[in-house]
C-alpha cells in the first residue's frame, strides 16, 4: 500500500481517480455527480485536493485539519474521499490520524474506494508495537463496510488472542462492531466474547462484559465461571467498566441466588421503620444473626455485596449510582441503607446528575423510608434550585413525612408555598394535601392551612389549594360545612377552571350540608353558564342535578333553564350530558326504571381519591436505568427477573478450589495435612473436559490439589521437574498476559526503602496494639515469638534453614512442604498453630496467596470457636479468613485454608486468633518464593521478556555453586523448592531459566542461572518488582552454594 | 452506547457534531429545541429527552449544551457523567471551555473526542494519557508548529494506558518538584428569617496541584481524619489503606487533579462565620418598600471575610431600587430583577450596610414573599470545620520536593430567607 500511496502521489489528482474507478467502477458515476451538485464548493475542495496531493507533509496536514472542521460542522466532505484515503499511509501520525477519523465518517458512504485502505490496517494488525496494532484493529473494524466482515472477524479472533491486553481490550471493542453492521456473526463473535472472559486483564473486563451485554446478555451461562474472577477484579476495573460489570452482575446475581428477604421480609421492613438509622453494630449483628437462622447467603452472594462496597466512593457518580442499584436489588434489606450516604452525597454534584439521583431515591424513599430520613435536611429545597429539582426533593420530602417531622416538614413547606416560583408552590401545596392524607394527626393542620391559602393573592396557588381541599373534604367526610360556605364565597374571584369546578362538584355533592347556600350558587352559575369552561359547565350540570333531586322546589326552574341552556351547547360532551341528565332526573312517560334510582345514582358514596407519589409506579424498572428514568421502556432494557425460588446449581460457578465448601473435616489424632473428605463439587470439575487428562492422577491422599494446581505448576515443591512439562492452552495465555502489567490501585511498592519503613510502623502498631490488649502476657509472647520467626525469616534466607526451624516444632517431618510455626502451643494455650505454603491457586481471588494452617489441639478439653479476630493487616493487604471452627476436639488437629493477598510484598500479615475464651496475636510473614505463580513460556518469549526488563529491572549475582549442586536436576530442584517458578526449557545445558508472574499485579519475574567455569555461576533475576527481585537473588544465592 | 454528540450554543447552533457509530442526522436535535423551548431557561431543560428513535442526554455548562445520542437503555450518569468528563478535559487543555475556544481548536477537541470514545464506550478518559496522546495547544507549541510544521500529535506512543498506574504519564521531570494541596471547605446552609440556622452542612474538596519527577508515593494523614464523614476518591487514592489507617496513600496523577471530595458529618455543629441583619418590607397599597441589609462577621476564628458578595431576586413587582451602600459596589438589573452587592472585606469595626427604597409597580398588590438572599465569601488560612492536614510524606523518589498546603472556607449555597 504503500507503494500504491507514492504512486498516487507522483501521479496527479486526475490520475487517483482513475485508479480508484478501476478499482471501483460502481462509485465511479457518482463522484463526478457530486462534483456538479457542489459545484460552489468545488473551487475550495479542488485547492484542498491539491494539497493533499503536495509532497509536503504540512500542506496535507493544513488541508486535513480543514476537512476535519469541515466534518465537525457537519458539512459534507465526501467528494475528498479519493484524495484523502491514499494518505492513510502516511508517516506522519498526525495526518495518519486525521485520515483515520475521515476514514470512519465516510467509509461507509465510499464502500468500495475505502477498500482501497483495508491492506494498510491489515499489515499494521501484524506490528510489533502494540498500540500501533490497537489502533488498527480499532479503525478497521470501525469502517462500517460490509464486504469486509471476513477480514474483520479474522483480525478479531486474532486480536483476542494478543499478548497485550490493551489489543485484547480493543478486539472486545470490536465485537460490539462487527455485531451491529453483520449481526449473523453473532454465534462466532460469542465463541470469541467466551473467550475474552475468560481474561484475566483488569484492561479487558469491562469492554467484554460491555460486548456480552450488547451481543448475547441472555446466555447468562458464560457468567457463571468468571463471576467470581469478575467480582475480584472489579476495584481494579476503570471506573466506566465497572458500571457495565456491575449492572451486569446485577441480572446475574437476581437469577442465581435465592432471595434474601424472602422470610422475614414484613419483619425485616418493620423493623427498619422503627429502628433508627444509627443502631448500634452489635444490634445490626444480631439483626443479621437472627436472618441467617432462617436464611443462608450464598457466599458468592456476599463476595459480589462485599466486593461492590468500596466503590461507593469512587468519584464517578455512575459508579455510585450502580452500587447503589445493586445493594437496593440484592442486599438483605438490612444492608441497603450503607448507600444512602453516598447518594446524598451525590447531591452536591452538577443539576443533570442530581435530577437522576433524585429521581431514584424518590423511588428508593417509597418503600423504605427509614434509609433517608436521617438526611431529610439534605433535601430541603434552595431558591436557586432549577424547578425540576424543587419538584423532585419536594417528591422525596413528602414521601420522608411521618408523624415524627411533620411539623418541622409542613414549616418548611410554609416557605415554598411563598415561592415566587408559582408551579413550585402549587406543587407543594399538592404534597401538603398528601401529608394529610397520609399522616391523620397533621389533617386538619394542614386543612386549615390550605384554608388560609385560599385568601391568597395568587390564582394558582388558590386554585391548586382548592382541588387539593376537595381531595381531602372527600377523604374526610365529616362536618366542613364552614369550609364549603367559604369557598361558595371565593367562586365569584376564581377564575381557573379546575378550581371552579372543584368547589362546585363540592357544593353538589355536600348540598345538604349547605341548603342555603346551594340554590344560589347554581342561580349565580346559570347566569354566567355561556361563558364557562366545559369542565365548568359539566360541573353546573352536576350540581344543577343534584340539587333537582334533594331540593327539586327551589331549584326545579332553575335546572330546567340550564338543562335547556346546555342542549344547545356547542360542545358534544355537553349535549351529551345534558340529554343524559335530563332523562334520569326529569320524570317523562319515556323514563325508564333507572330514573327511580337518579338520587342512588347522584349522591351515592364516593371513594376518596388516593393521593399517592408518581414514582409509585415506577418502581418495576430497575433504578438507575435509562427505563425508571423515562418511565417507560427504553429499547434494549433488560428487565431484571425475580429471585428464584430455588437457587440454581452453585457449582457452576466453581472454577478452581472446591474448597469453597464450607465443611472441613476434623481427623482425629491425625497430624497429617487435613483435606476435605471429598471433593465437594467433583461432579462439575470433571465436566470440565481439561480435566480429563489429570483425572488419573487425582489421588485419594493427595492434598486438596484439583485439576487447576496440575495444570498451572507444581503443587508440591518436590514436583518441580514435571511443572516443565505441564503445558495447556490455558498457561499458555496466562504466560503472555504476564507481560502486561495489571492496573493495580493497591500498594505498589517501588522502592526497598519505602518496605522497611512501612514494615517498622507496623511492628510498631502491632506493639502497641499488643501490649494495650488485656491478655498482654500471652499476646505479648506470642508476638515475640512471631518477630522471632521473622527475623529468621528474614535472615537466615534460605528456605531450607526456613524448614530447620519449623521441623523441629511439629510432628509432621516427612511432609515434603515446609511448615512454620503460627502459634505454639505453649502460648497458645494448649491451641498450637502450624502454616505452610500450598502453592494452589487460592479460590479467595486471584492474587491471594493460599496458606494452610493446621490446628491442633493439645490439650485435654474441647476448644469451642475457633475463629479470625481482628486483623492488623498492612495497607492493601486483604486477607480471607476461614469459617469458624465449632469445636475442636483434644488431640484433635483440623487443616483449614486462607488466603492472603500479600500486595506483592514481605510484610507481615498479623491477626487474632480467636477461641471461645482467648485470643492470640499470631502471624504469617511469606517467603518471596510463595508470592509468585510460575509460568511456563518459550525460551523465544522469555529472551525477549528479558530484553524489555533491563536495566533497573535486573539484579544479578556471582554465586559460588557447591560441586554437587551443578547438574541441571539438582538446580532446578533446588530453585524451584526454595520459589514458586515455573522451568523454562532451555536450548543450552548451562542456562537454566525460570519464569512467574508475581501474584498481586502479575508482574514477571524472570531467573536465569548460567553456570560458568570453575563452578560459579551468574544468577540474574528480571523484574519490574525490584524490591521483590532483590529479595529473591538475596534467597536464592545460598540455595546454589549450600551443600 | 454513546452514538454521537451535538454541541450546541446559546443561541440555538449546533457548531459541532461527532459520531462514534453510523451518522445521526442533526435534524434529530430538534426534539431538543421543542424541549428547550417548552423550559423557559437553559437550566429547566431535562437532561434526558425521548424521541421516536433515540434518547437526548444533555448537560448544560458554560452556555453550551452537551448533547449525547443514544439509542438503548444505558444508565443516564452514565452518559451525564461522561459528557461532564468530557467538559472537564475541554477545560483542561484550553483553560476555558467555551464556544470560541471549541471552534478554535476544531482539531483537537475531535482528536480528543475520538481517543475519548471507542464504538461510544469510554475509552481514555484520564487527562494524563489523553495529554501524552494529544499534547494541549500552548502559545509556545503553536509558534513552534506554524515553523517547524510539527504537530500536536505526540510523537511518541502513550505508555500509560499500559502501565500499573494508568492515571499517571510516565516520564515526567521538573527541575523544580513542588507538591500543593488546596483544602477548600464550601458551607452549605439555610438560615432562616429569625437569623437561626434551618440546615448546614460542610462539603470539602482536597485540590492538588503536583509537579513531581519519577514515580512519587505520597501519603497524607490529617491530624482528625474522623471529622471526614463520607469520602470519595481520586482513583489513584488506595482505599484499603484509608479503611484500615485513615491515610491517603497514592501515586498521584501529574498535573492538577482533585484528590478527594468530603462530607463533614451532620453531628458536628457547623459554625456559621457571618450574620445578614435584613428588613425588606413592602406596604399594601404604597408603591414604596423599604430595603435595608447589613452584614457581620460571627466565628469566623479571627480571620478576616473577604470577597462577600450579596445577591437577590427581587420579586417581579419592583420596579427599581435606589440603594446606598457603605462600602463596595451595588447594581440592580429592572429587566431580570437582580441585585448584587459587591460588599469586598467585612471590616468588624464598621459593618457594611446597603439601605435605600423600592419602588414598586402603582396598583399591584404587595409580594407575598420577601426575596432570599444568597451569599457569597471566601475566608483564606481557614477550614471551618478545623480539618488540618498532619503531614505529607514522599516515597520512592530521592529528591525534597517542596509541598504546600492551603486552607480556605467558601461560601457555598449559602441562602438567607427573609
Amino acid at each position: 500500500m504503500a507503494g500504491n500511496g507514492l504512486s498516487y502521489s507522483e501521479q496527479g489528482g486526475e490520475a487517483a481517480l482513475e485508479l480508484a474507478q478501476e478499482a471501483a467502477p460502481t462509485t465511479a458515476p457518482s463522484a463526478p455527480a457530486a462534483f456538479g451538485l457542489f459545484s460552489s464548493d468545488t473551487k475550495k475542495n479542488e485547492d484542498l485536493k491539491q494539497m493533499l496531493e503536495s509532497s509536503k507533509d504540512s500542506a496535507k496536514l493544513d488541508a486535513m485539519k480543514r476537512i476535519v472542521g469541515m466534518i465537525a460542522k457537519g458539512k459534507n466532505a465526501s467528494e475528498l474521499f479519493p484524495a484523502v484515503v491514499k494518505n492513510v499511509a502516511s508517516k506522519n501520525i498526525e495526518i495518519k490520524k486525521l485520515v483515520y477519523v475521515y476514514l470512519m465518517r465516510y467509509a461507509e458512504e465510499q464502500q468500495d474506494l475505502a477498500l482501497l485502505s483495508i491492506s494498510t490496517f491489515q499489515r499494521a494488525l501484524k506490528d510489533p508495537n502494540q498500540l500501533i496494532r490497537a489502533s488498527a484493529l480499532r479503525v478497521l473494524s470501525s469502517i462500517r463496510v460490509p464486504i469486509i466482515v471476513p477480514i474483520m472477524m479474522l483480525a478479531i479472533k486474532e486480536a483476542s488472542s494478543d499478548l497485550s491486553p490493551y489489543v485484547r481490550k480493543n478486539a472486545a471493542h470490536a465485537i460490539q462492531k462487527l455485531y451491529s453492521l453483520d449481526p449473523e456473526q453473532k454465534e462466532m463473535l460469542i465463541e470469541v466474547i467466551e473467550k475474552l472472559l475468560k481474561d484475566r486483564s483488569t484492561l479487558v473486563a469491562g469492554s467484554v462484559v460491555m460486548a456480552f451485554e450488547e451481543v448475547c446478555p441472555d446466555r447468562i451461562d458464560l457468567i457463571h465461571k468468571n463471576y467470581r474472577k469478575l467480582c475480584t477484579l472489579l476495584v481494579d476495573v476503570e471506573e466506566w467498566g465497572q458500571v457495565v460489570i456491575i449492572h451486569m452482575l446485577t441480572r446475574y446475581a437476581r437469577t442465581q441466588f435465592v432471595s434474601p428477604w424472602k422470610k422475614d421480609d414484613d419483619d425485616v421492613v418493620e423493623e427498619y421503620n422503627e429502628n433508627n438509622f444509627y443502631e448500634s453494630d452489635e444490634e445490626q449483628k444480631e439483626k443479621d444473626w437472627k436472618v441467617k437462622k432462617t436464611y443462608v447467603m450464598d457466599p458468592d452472594h456476599r463476595l459480589l455485596l462485599r466486593n461492590t462496597k468500596p466503590l461507593l466512593q469512587s468519584r464517578n457518580a455512575a459508579v455510585v449510582m450502580a452500587v447503589a442499584q445493586l445493594y437496593w436489588h440484592l442486599a438483605p434489606k438490612s444492608e441497603a441503607g450503607i448507600v444512602s450516604k453516598s447518594l446524598v452525597r451525590l447531591l452536591r454534584s452538577n443539576r443533570e446528575v442530581q435530577y437522576i439521583v433524585l429521581q431514584n431515591i424518590a423511588t428508593m424513599s417509597i418503600q423504605r423510608k427509614g434509609m433517608f430520613e436521617p438526611y431529610l435536611k439534605s433535601f430541603y429545597v434552595r431558591s436557586t434550585d432549577p424547578t425540576m429539582i424543587k419538584t423532585l426533593k419536594l417528591e422525596i420530602l413528602t414521601n420522608l413525612a411521618n408523624e415524627a417531622n411533620i411539623s418541622t416538614l409542613l414549616r418548611e413547606f410554609q416557605t415554598y408555598v411563598k415561592s415566587q416560583d408559582k408551579q413550585f408552590a402549587a406543587a407543594t401545596i399538592q404534597a401538603i394535601g398528601r401529608c394529610a392524607t397520609n399522616i391523620t394527626e397533621v389533617t386538619d393542620t394542614c386543612l386549615s392551612g390550605l384554608v388560609c391559602l385560599l385568601s391568597n393573592r395568587d390564582e394558582i396557588v388558590v386554585a391548586e389549594s382548592v382541588v387539593v381541599i376537595k381531595k381531602l373534604l372527600q377523604t374526610q367526610p365529616s362536618y366542613h360545612g364552614e369550609i364549603i360556605k367559604h369557598m361558595a364565597k371565593l367562586l365569584d374571584n376564581i377564575t381557573v377552571p379546575v378550581a371552579r369546578a372543584s368547589i362546585l362538584w363540592l357544593i353538589g355533592e355536600y348540598c345538604e350540608r349547605v341548603p342555603k347556600i346551594a340554590p344560589d350558587v347554581l342561580r349565580k352559575t346559570a347566569k354566567s353558564f355561556t361563558n364557562e369552561d366545559d369542565l365548568v359547565k359539566l360541573q353546573i350540570l352536576n350540581l344543577g342535578a343534584k340539587l333537582y333531586l334533594t331540593n327539586s322546589k327551589q331549584t326545579k326552574l332553575l335546572t330546567q333553564y340550564v338543562l335547556n341552556l346546555g342542549k344547545y351547547d356547542q360542545s358534544y360532551d355537553i349535549r351529551d350530558r345534558t340529554r343524559f341528565i335530563r332523562q334520569l332526573i326529569v320524570p317523562n312517560e319515556k323514563s325508564g326504571a333507572l330514573s327511580k334510582y337518579a338520587k342512588k345514582i347522584f349522591l351515592a358514596q364516593k371513594p376518596a381519591p388516593l393521593l399517592e407519589s408518581p414514582f409509585k409506579a415506577r418502581d418495576h424498572f430497575q433504578l438507575g436505568t435509562l427505563s425508571h428514568t423515562l418511565n417507560s421502556r427504553a429499547a434494549g432494557y433488560l428487565e431484571l427477573s425475580d429471585w428464584p425460588e430455588v437457587a440454581p446449581d452453585p457449582a457452576l460457578r466453581n472454577v478452581e478450589a472446591p474448597e469453597a465448601a464450607k465443611e472441613w473435616t476434623v481427623f482425629l489424632g491425625k497430624t497429617k495435612k487435613g483435606k476435605p473428605t471429598e471433593k465437594f463439587y467433583s461432579e462439575s470439575e470433571e465436566e470440565e473436559d481439561e480435566s480429563a487428562s489429570t483425572s488419573a492422577t487425582e489421588s485419594e491422599s493427595g492434598s486438596e490439589s484439583e485439576k487447576e494446581d496440575k495444570e498451572e505448576g507444581s503443587s508440591d515443591e518436590s514436583s518441580g521437574s514435571s511443572s516443565s512439562s505441564e503445558e495447556s492452552s490455558d498457561s499458555e495465555s496466562e504466560s503472555k498476559e504476564s507481560t502486561v502489567k495489571k492496573t493495580s490501585r493497591t500498594a505498589e511498592k517501588s522502592d526497598s526503602e519505602d518496605i522497611k519503613k512501612k514494615a517498622k510502623r507496623i511492628t510498631k502498631k502491632r506493639n502497641t496494639s499488643s501490649s494495650s490488649d488485656s491478655e498482654s502476657s500471652s499476646s505479648e509472647e506470642s508476638s515475640s515469638d512471631s518477630k522471632s520467626e521473622s527475623d529468621l525469616r528474614s535472615d537466615s534466607e534460605s528456605g531450607k534453614s526456613g524448614r530447620a526451624t519449623s521441623s523441629k516444632v511439629t510432628t509432621q517431618v516427612f511432609v515434603p512442604t515446609k511448615t512454620h510455626e503460627l502459634l505454639h502451643r505453649m502460648s497458645g494455650k494448649g491451641l498450637a498453630a502450624h502454616y505452610h505454603f500450598s502453592r494452589q491457586p487460592c479460590i479467595f481471588g486471584d492474587c491471594t496467596v493460599s496458606v494452610q494452617v493446621t490446628l491442633t489441639n493439645t490439650t485435654d478439653q474441647k476448644i469451642k470457636n475457633i475463629h479470625i479476630g481482628e486483623k492488623k493487616l498492612p495497607p492493601g493487604m486483604r486477607m480471607h479468613g476461614f469459617n469458624p471452627i465449632e469445636s475442636l476436639e483434644p488431640e484433635g488437629s483440623i487443616t483449614v485454608s486462607m488466603g492472603i493477598d500479600f500486595c506483592d510484598s514481605t510484610q507481615t500479615a498479623s491477626f487474632q486468633l480467636c477461641t471461645r475464651d482467648d485470643h492470640f496475636n499470631v502471624n504469617i510473614q511469606p517467603p518471596v518464593g510463595e508470592l509468585l505463580l510460575p509460568v511456563t513460556m518459550s525460551e523465544k518469549d522469555f529472551k525477549k521478556e528479558q530484553g524489555m526488563l533491563t536495566g533497573m529491572n535486573e539484579t544479578s549475582a556471582t554465586i559460588a555453586v557447591a560441586p554437587q549442586n551443578s547438574t541441571s536436576l539438582v538446580i532446578i530442584e533446588r530453585v524451584v523448592k526454595a520459589a514458586n517458578l515455573g522451568v523454562v526449557p532451555s536450548g543450552q545445558d548451562n542456562i537454566h531459566r525460570f519464569a512467574a508472574k508475581t501474584l498481586h499485579s502479575g508482574s514477571l519475574v524472570l531467573v536465569t542461572v548460567e553456570l560458568k567455569e570453575s563452578s560459579t555461576a551468574q544468577l540474574i533475576i528480571n523484574t519490574e518488582k525490584t524490591v521483590i527481585g532483590s529479595v529473591l537473588l538475596r534467597e536464592l544465592k545460598p540455595v546454589l552454594s549450600q551443600g | 452506547m454513546i452514538h454521537s454528540l451535538f454541541l450546541i450554543n446559546a443561541s440555538g447552533d449546533i457548531f459541532l457534531e461527532k459520531h462514534w457509530k453510523s451518522v445521526v442526522s442533526r435534524s434529530v436535535c430538534d426534539y431538543f429545541f421543542e424541549a428547550q423551548e417548552r423550559a423557559s431557561e437553559a437550566e429547566n431543560v431535562p437532561p434526558v429527552i425521548p424521541t421516536p428513535h433515540h434518547y437526548l442526554l444533555s448537560v448544560y455548562r458554560h452556555k453550551i449544551f452537551f448533547v449525547a445520542v443514544i439509542q438503548t437503555e444505558v444508565p443516564p450518569l452514565f452518559v451525564i457523567e461522561f459528557l461532564h468528563r468530557v467538559v472537564d478535559t475541554f477545560q483542561d487543555y484550553f483553560g476555558v471551555c467555551s464556544e470560541v475556544m471549541i471552534k478554535d481548536n476544531v482539531v483537537v477537541v475531535y482528536e480528543v473526542l475520538e481517543e475519548m470514545l471507542d464504538n461510544g464506550f469510554p475509552l481514555a478518559t484520564e487527562s494524563n494519557i489523553l495529554k501524552e496522546l494529544i499534547k494541549p495547544p500552548t502559545i509556545l507549541r503553536t509558534v513552534v508548529n506554524t515553523i517547524t510544521g510539527s504537530t500536536n500529535v505526540g510523537d511518541q506512543l502513550p505508555t500509560g494506558q499500559l502501565s500499573v498506574v494508568p492515571w499517571r504519564r510516565t516520564g515526567v521531570k521538573y527541575t523544580n518538584n513542588e507538591a500543593y494541596f488546596d483544602v477548600i471547605e464550601e458551607i452549605d446552609a439555610i438560615i432562616d428569617k429569625s437569623g437561626s440556622t434551618i440546615t448546614a452542612e460542610i462539603q470539602g474538596v482536597i485540590d492538588a496541584c503536583v509537579k513531581l519527577t519519577g514515580m512519587p508515593d505520597l501519603t497524607l494523614s490529617f491530624m482528625n481524619p474522623r471529622l471526614l464523614d463520607d469520602v470519595s476518591f481520586h482513583p489513584c487514592v488506595r482505599f484499603k489503606r484509608w479503611e484500615s489507617e485513615r491515610i491517603l496513600s497514592f501515586i498521584p496523577p501529574d498535573g492538577n487533579f482533585r484528590l478527594l471530595s468530603y462530607h463533614v458529618s451532620a453531628q458536628n455543629l457547623v459554625a456559621i462565620p457571618v450574620y445578614v441583619k435584613h428588613n425588606i418590607s413592602f406596604r399594601d397599597g404604597s408603591s414604596l418598600g423599604r430595603f435595608e441589609i447589613t452584614v457581620g462577621p460571627k466565628q469566623t476564628m479571627g480571620k478576616t471575610i473577604e470577597g462577600v458578595m450579596v445577591a437577590s431576586q427581587m420579586p417581579k413587582g419592583v420596579l427599581n431600587m435606589s440603594l446606598t451602600p457603605s462600602q463596595g459596589t451595588h447594581i440592580f438589573d429592572p429587566v431580570t430583577k437582580l441585585l448584587s452587592w459587591d460588599v469586598g472585606k467585612i471590616n468588624p469595626q464598621k459593618l457594611p450596610s446597603l439601605k435605600g427604597t423600592m419602588s414598586l409597580q402603582a396598583g399591584a398588590s404587595k409580594p407575598d414573599e420577601n426575596p432570599t438572599i444568597n451569599l457569597q465569601f471566601k475566608i483564606q488560612q481557614l477550614a471551618i470545620s478545623g480539618l488540618k492536614v498532619n503531614r505529607l510524606d514522599m516515597y520512592g523518589e530521592k529528591y525534597k520536593p517542596f509541598k504546600g498546603i492551603k486552607y480556605m472556607t467558601k461560601a457555598g449555597k449559602f441562602q438567607v430567607r427573609t
